[in-house]
């Protein structure tokens, strides 16, 4: 078993360095639940309610944008040119080091 | 005034079954909800979902789920007050409740079950500096009477079935509608989508996009927006409403206020023991409650309106011992005097 290593800022800035599974099947919202960070879920992670929404600060690659996702990201608030759905986003070893912040609260 | 036995605030899943559970020990559960329909999130957001983790079914859509609950309960005759918000709860002097709605309607009953999960669905408002400043004076994001548009030039934002059947509606009563979407591409039915490219075609509906509206123009009320067409300028546009559907999102509103001990966006209630809040007489069940080891599933909201129940039990019957039925044994009999068992084996010579 392999966890990776994520550091999410919150909505008052401050950052939590958190350990992440590989092997649990997790994406990035439900890490943040697990760690009780202010995510919502309210959809349970089917891109349908932007609660997950965050921005992506540093350069990793991520798994392509659905159409679900994309649609979705059209109706949030805040949205940035990198603005992604936690839920969309599968912890793998490849996301080792990856930085990103909470979107407001909508 | 309604009166009933146990009050439950919101008819999502765990409020439902916990009318089933009461109904076993013969006590009559009411339901208020701020949706039109109960079911919650699972008719709310997410019906054609299928969820995996309901004990005994494999998969079972989100929707279904609910239609099973509504049958499952449906002999214990449940009361339902819909589209109406629970805003205040005062304890009277015999230690019962009585609880208002947003609209007056008012319930009176010796136990309280907020099952409220998330909160109540309200309208999800875009960011926009002023906005509150015009609400009902030019800006709505409910349409109650569509009336009001008549002649009228209207602007709606969005990119979801609302947004688009809004519009063709509105296409028919208002002098002008214009569709705002941050993308080329709408997300909704067919024939919606159809309806709304012909509507284009002829003039009646006008279309911006990919665009977003930037802010709100006026003195005492909506004179106008701003459009901001993506790598344009912004533009000006005259216009008497501004309807933004963007969905619901659930707000924990009026019960924050009402002295519960809160952690958390969520209720804390004193242990698993029986789910009851810090106030005694009011319970906390399913998403919308916290404590040690919680989690926010479904079948686990279901333990927690079982456990409920026979805590409600012995509020209202003090001194009566535990009630445990089992469905298997004794069957169920519902208020409205059906009866469903197990048949009997029957003893009978063949020889």
């Amino acid at each position: 078993m392999s966890d990776v290593t994520i550091k999410i800022t919150d909505r008052e800035g401050e950052v939590h360095k958190v350990q992440a599974p590989t092997d649990m099947a997790m994406n990035l919202m439900e890490v943040c639940k697990a760690y009780e960070l202010p995510v919502e879920g309210t959809c349970g992670g089917m891109a349908m309610c932007a609660s997950c929404q965050c921005y992506v600060l540093s350069d990793h690659e991520l798994p392509e944008m659905s159409i679900d996702e994309d649609m979705m990201l059209a109706e949030a608030f805040y949205v940035k040119d990198n603005s992604r759905l936690g839920c969309q986003i599968p912890i793998t070893e490849e996301l080792e080091g990856l930085e990103v912040e909470l979107a407001p609260e909508s | 005034m309604i009166k009933t036995d146990i009050l439950i605030i919101g008819a999502g899943p765990t409020g439902l079954f916990a009318v089933f559970e009461a109904g076993l020990l013969k006590l009559k559960c009411h339901l208020i909800d701020a949706l039109a329909q109960p079911g919650g999130q699972c008719t709310e957001i997410y019906p054609k979902k299928p969820i995996y983790d309901i004990p005994a079914f494999p998969e079972v859509l989100a929707g279904d789920l609910v239609t099973n609950l509504m049958e499952q309960i449906k002999p214990f005759e449940p009361g339902f007050t819909l589209g109406e918000r629970a805003e205040t709860i005062e304890k009277q002097d015999d230690g019962s409740f009585i609880v208002t709605t947003n609209r007056g309607t008012q319930h009176h009953a010796p136990i309280v079950a907020i099952a409220g999960g998330l909160g109540s669905f309200e309208p999800r408002k875009p960011p926009l500096e002023n906005i509150a400043k015009f609400e009902d004076k030019g800006v709505e994001y409910i349409i109650k009477n569509p009336e009001i548009y008549r002649e009228k030039r209207i602007v709606i934002a969005g990119g979801g079935d609302s947004a688009l059947d809004w519009a063709i509606y509105l296409a028919n009563v208002a002098g002008e509608v214009v569709l705002v979407h941050r993308r080329n591409e709408f997300r909704g039915a067919l024939d919606s989508v159809e309806k709304v490219a012909e509507l284009k075609a002829q003039g009646r509906i006008q279309l911006i996009t990919p665009a977003e509206v930037t802010a709100l123009n006026g003195t005492d009320k909506l004179e106008g927006i701003t459009i901001q067409k993506k790598d344009e300028d912004p533009i000006n546009h005259p216009c008497d409403h501004f309807i933004p559907l963007f969905g619901l999102a659930p707000k924990l509103g009026p019960i924050a206020n009402w002295g519960l001990e809160i952690e958390k966006n969520a209720i804390v209630v004193n242990n698993s023991l029986d789910y009851q809040t810090n106030i005694p007489g009011i319970y906390a069940i399913g998403d919308v409650n916290t404590y040690p080891g919680k989690l926010k599933l479904i079948l686990c909201g279901f333990h927690e309106a079982t456990l409920m129940c026979q805590s409600a039990y012995q509020r209202i019957n003090p001194g009566k011992k535990n009630v445990l039925k089992y469905t298997t044994v004794s069957g169920i009999s519902g208020f409205d005097g059906s009866k469903k068992e197990a048949p009997k084996a029957v003893v009978k010579s063949i020889n």
